[in-house]
């Protein structure tokens, strides 16, 4: 500690110590760039390479149930005559004739169901149905689940406190009764409704994939609600709320400037989650066969259908079993990289 | 506490019959009913069956008779499974549900605390990775496809186990991993995620500040705090276990009341449906308000209100 | 016995995080005797914390000892392993932090957590503890200590639980307790209790005091020694007249001048330091204040300016001295 100055082994010249200029004074300071906390947070998703790499294999499965269908050579609904439950790579008796004669045939890659129709293809049709209902349902749900939940904590008191009974109820009716009675019962109005002039759509998507997203739309909103209340009741006592408050800004401009965007970091996440959960109950519900309609395909009645014949056909059950898995696990994982990149209080 | 419990009963009581009012009326818009799909019975057999059940009256009417009975805890018969009351098959089927969920619960949160509070103690190393990365595969996995590989690698192909009934404690061990699978995995993740928030608390530093030990400062300071979440999360967790799960109970053949229940509401054996959705809710409600008493018991700040 | 309580030297310590290194202490060297008074000051990030924790081992996580010996009681802190660090913390050397609003553990009662050290340390049993926890509450001027010991620390106020706060720190009597800018987070009222307290305790018990603070009036009236701490340095060390009085290095002076007095004339502006602390990351290569400082010099930008020292205690790090020195021998 205790050093002679007059040792220190430095050439110091009298023009050291003239003034620095503030050019040189500014050039010193390196300051870290100032990042916004979206710039901020995608750095830090781009470099999660978990996160990435599920984002990738998301996007490749998106790719194979919505691009690759349109050019494959078998449909999800056609009925290969002789080929029926043929191992993968295998061809049916009439197709090996076809290529002895040297004609070119597409390989069934996974092979066909009982039925004779392609596997890759319905797998494919599948994870397309699986990912559309995993996506429009966890809209739905944000849609509906983010209004209900601010409306109730934004007016708080009497509105709040039977909002939230009404979330009570709801989370407490067994959800399979209301997915099974609902299903039934949407069954009549909806083919009425398929014969209106203009609403032909509804026949091509399917009495049941309707009745699942109104399920979904009654039923799965609750814990989002729950979510987005306790948030912005949080948000709501926040201080800076009540500075804007005092300075007189008007409550839609806190809502849409304070609220939402300090909301929206957990909001994505959420979503992010929902998404494989909404999939996963689909699947499970196509299991118990309330899913979608013959002869459209999901991963769940997929792997139903192959149930009975797993000894023999194991592959049937595997395949889309462990796609659903895939798919599910990607989005969790790209869930919780999105949590850790955007979730301010997990900095660091 | 006292006038607590008691404005919680009224309150619970209010969404048991908002839960079996929405339920009545929602089966009864549902088309069919519980003597359609009987082929042999003639209309006129159908009608004096509909009749001997009440069936025939008004809608709101039979809402009336059946709430009121409800209220002095008379369920009715069921009307498919002559001669036997509601009372008679839920008794009889839940213990054996309650069996498996129970034991399926208890096996969760035997592994899944541990394991959470693992891994977060070794946050980022190895043991960490392979904990998070079990625990994200295992809430991908649905349960139907666990089923059916142990299904499939246990009992079929390697003939370890029984694959159906329940006749010996070997009958139980499918079923219970199945079951158990899921809440590990989510328990785990809990866990994880509310331990790391607790170590990075003031009091934690404090508590290492004082001298004390790392194994006192993890069970005396951290856990009591860390395990709220997981206290919310078994609450209904444990409700919906114990009433069977419709999947693990259809494919290993397990006579409990998840199977019951869907067989009732695919046959429309409206007083069954009944009986078992109040069941259901019931238990539901209890749980939740054990889990807001043992909440306030861990955390003194909680009010209860 | 050694002749001071505590001696660091040269202490480097640095925060690896994913963004790099982060160089939070840089050769600090701080010396103690029994019951004296040290205050830290510096602004946020200026590595005053850091230094404490260190002395305790309650390092954070990316942190990471690089060089230099820690002293205390005779135990050297650094080559020790956690299970003996167990035996000084909270019994020879304890710690108040600053915000007492989160530094208890919220699920247990004021007594619970008062006895737990006492227990812990000593050879008391439980009654002893109680009795002793009581006596404590009554020394940092809790009244009716009996019903507090069942309260838990959401029903105080924030004075009331840094009082608890120092019950617990003070319970087994340690020869050195740390204060970790424990007035912060306190009303301005409360904040002269805990201060007039704390002295108080001190010339009861005769403990040494490190006093961490960015408020240079705290360390004014309560300690002897004062080190002046500028991006993980110490800047400027000297007793509190030759830190008010004598100031050597601009940093120093600057914060002297940023003080409101008495006698500041009415429309007399105080005087800010211009800038933002630099950034640890990216250390600057010569004198990390330069880029602040009014007197900066180009020397200042290239290197680390020496350690001039004036009398016994006080030293500085500062081109300025040089200067002088240089223009002094050149006048010879």
């Amino acid at each position: 500690m205790k050093q002679n100055p007059l040792s220190f082994q430095l050439n110091l010249n009298p023009e050291d110590f003239l003034p620095a200029t503030e050019e040189e004074k500014q050039s010193q300071i390196i300051m870290r760039e100032s990042v916004s906390f979206w710039k901020d947070g995608m750095r830090r998703l781009m470099k999660n390479k978990v996160a990435m790499t599920s984002l990738v294999v998301i996007i490749i499965v998106m790719i194979f149930s919505f691009i690759v269908p349109m050019f494959y050579p078998y449909s999800y609904k056609e009925q290969i005559k002789g080929a029926n439950n043929l191992a993968p790579m295998e061809y049916s008796a009439e197709e090996q004739a076809r290529i002895d004669a040297g004609e070119k045939v597409f390989p069934h890659i996974f092979g066909t169901d009982k039925m004779g129709r392609d596997y890759a293809i319905r797998v494919m049709m599948g994870s397309r149905i699986s990912l559309l209902v995993g996506l429009i349902a966890t809209g739905i749900i944000l849609i509906i689940g983010s209004i209900y939940g601010s409306v109730a904590a934004f007016f708080g008191g009497w509105v709040d406190l039977i909002m939230m009974r009404v979330v009570d109820i709801i989370y407490t009716i067994p959800d399979i009764l209301l997915i099974v009675l609902l299903s039934f019962a949407l069954k009549a109005p909806l083919g009425t409704l398929a014969t209106v002039p203009g609403f032909g759509w509804v026949n091509i998507v399917g009495e049941n994939l309707i009745s699942i997203f109104v399920v979904f739309a009654l039923l799965y909103w609750v814990g989002m609600a729950r979510m987005v209340r306790s948030q912005i009741l949080m948000l709501k006592e926040s201080e800076y709320v009540t500075a804007a408050r005092a300075l007189g800004v008007k409550s839609s401009t806190i809502i849409r400037k304070h609220l939402l965007t300090n909301c929206i970091g957990t909001l994505i996440v959420t979503t992010t989650l929902q998404i494989p959960s909404s999939i996963f109950t689909e699947s499970f519900l196509s299991f118990l066969g309330m899913g979608v309609a013959v002869p459209l395909p999901s991963l769940g009645s997929l792997a139903s259908d192959a149930i009975n014949g797993m000894n023999t056909y194991p592959y049937l059950l595997f395949i889309p079993a462990l796609l659903i898995s895939l798919i599910i696990l990607s989005f969790n994982l790209l869930g919780d990289g999105l949590r850790d990149a955007f979730d301010p209080k997990l900095k660091n | 506490m006292l006038k607590y419990i008691v404005k919680r009963v009224f309150l619970e009581i209010v969404t048991i019959w908002a839960v079996a009012t929405i339920t009545f009326f929602l089966m009864n818009m549902v088309p069919g009913g519980p003597f359609l799909s009987e082929k042999a019975i003639s209309p006129a057999a159908t009608a004096a069956l509909e009749a001997k059940y009440g069936l025939d009256k008004p809608l709101f009417q039979r809402y009336l008779t059946y709430m009121i009975d409800a209220a002095h805890g008379d369920f009715g018969d069921s009307l498919k499974q002559r001669g036997r009351t509601v009372m008679d098959i839920i008794l009889m089927k839940f213990p054996v549900s309650a069996k498996v969920g129970g034991i399926s619960v208890l096996v969760s949160l035997l592994l899944g605390i541990p394991l959470g509070c693992i891994a977060a103690l070794k946050r980022g190393k190895f043991l960490d990775s392979l904990i998070s990365v079990v625990a994200t595969c295992g809430i991908a996995v649905p349960s139907f496809v666990i089923c059916t590989v142990l299904m499939y690698t246990l009992g079929v192909n390697l003939k370890l186990l029984p694959t159906m009934g329940l006749s010996s404690w070997k009958n139980y061990i499918m079923p219970v991993m199945a079951l158990s699978f899921y809440p590990t995995a989510y328990i785990m993740r809990l866990m994880r995620s509310s331990m790391l928030d607790v170590l990075g608390q003031d009091y934690m530093r404090t508590a290492k500040a004082k001298g004390l030990a790392g194994h006192v400062i993890l069970f005396k300071h951290a856990l009591r705090n860390a395990i709220l979440p997981v206290v919310t999360y078994v609450g209904p967790m444990l409700a919906y276990t114990l009433t069977g799960s419709f999947v693990v109970e259809k494919i290993f053949t397990i006579p409990g009341l998840g199977g019951e229940f869907i067989g009732a509401i695919n046959g429309r054996d409206y007083t069954l449906i009944m009986g078992t959705t109040i069941f259901l809710a019931t238990l539901i409600i209890i749980m939740n308000v054990v889990v807001d008493i043992v909440y306030k018991l861990v955390d003194p700040r909680i009010k209860l209100k | 016995m050694a002749e001071y309580l505590v001696d660091i030297k040269n202490e480097r310590l640095s925060f690896f995080t994913p963004a790099g290194e982060v160089k939070a202490l840089n050769d600090v060297s701080i010396r103690l005797k029994e019951g004296e008074v040290l205050g830290i000051v510096g602004e946020s990030g200026s590595g005053k914390s850091v230094t404490a924790y260190s002395l305790m081992g309650l390092t954070a996580h990316p942190g990471k000892l690089l060089g230099g010996t820690l002293e205390f009681n005779g135990h050297h802190i650094e080559t020790m392993t956690e299970k003996e660090m167990c035996k000084i913390r909270g019994n020879e050397v304890s710690i108040i932090f600053q915000d007492p609003m989160t530094s208890l553990n919220p699920v247990y009662t004021i007594g619970n957590q008062i006895m737990e050290v006492i227990l812990l340390h000593t050879d008391k049993n439980k009654q002893q503890a109680k009795e002793r926890a009581k006596e404590l509450l009554e020394l940092v001027g809790i009244n009716e200590p009996e019903k507090r010991l069942k309260q838990y620390p959401h029903e105080l106020s924030g004075g009331m639980r840094q009082r608890v706060m120092i019950a617990i720190a003070l319970a087994c009597e340690p020869k050195l307790l740390i204060a970790d800018e424990p007035t912060t987070a306190l009303d301005v009222t409360i904040q002269a209790q805990i201060l007039e307290l704390m002295m108080e305790l001190k010339e009861k018990l005769g403990m040494a005091i490190i006093m961490i603070t960015h408020d240079l009036g705290v360390v004014a009236s309560m300690c002897e020694r004062i080190a002046v701490m500028y991006a993980g340095r110490i800047i400027e060390y000297g007793t509190t007249e030759d830190i008010f009085y004598n100031p050597k290095h601009q940093y120093t002076k600057g914060l002297i001048r940023s003080i409101p007095r008495l006698d500041t004339k009415e429309h007399e502006r105080l005087v800010p330091i211009e800038g933002t602390p630099v950034d640890l990351l990216n250390p600057p290569k010569g004198c990390p204040f330069a880029p602040r400082c009014e007197a900066c010099m180009k020397i200042c930008l290239r290197e680390m300016p020496p350690v001039t020292n004036f009398g016994e205690v006080h030293y500085t790090q500062c081109w300025l001295n040089q200067k002088e020195e240089m223009e002094k021998g050149a006048a010879k």
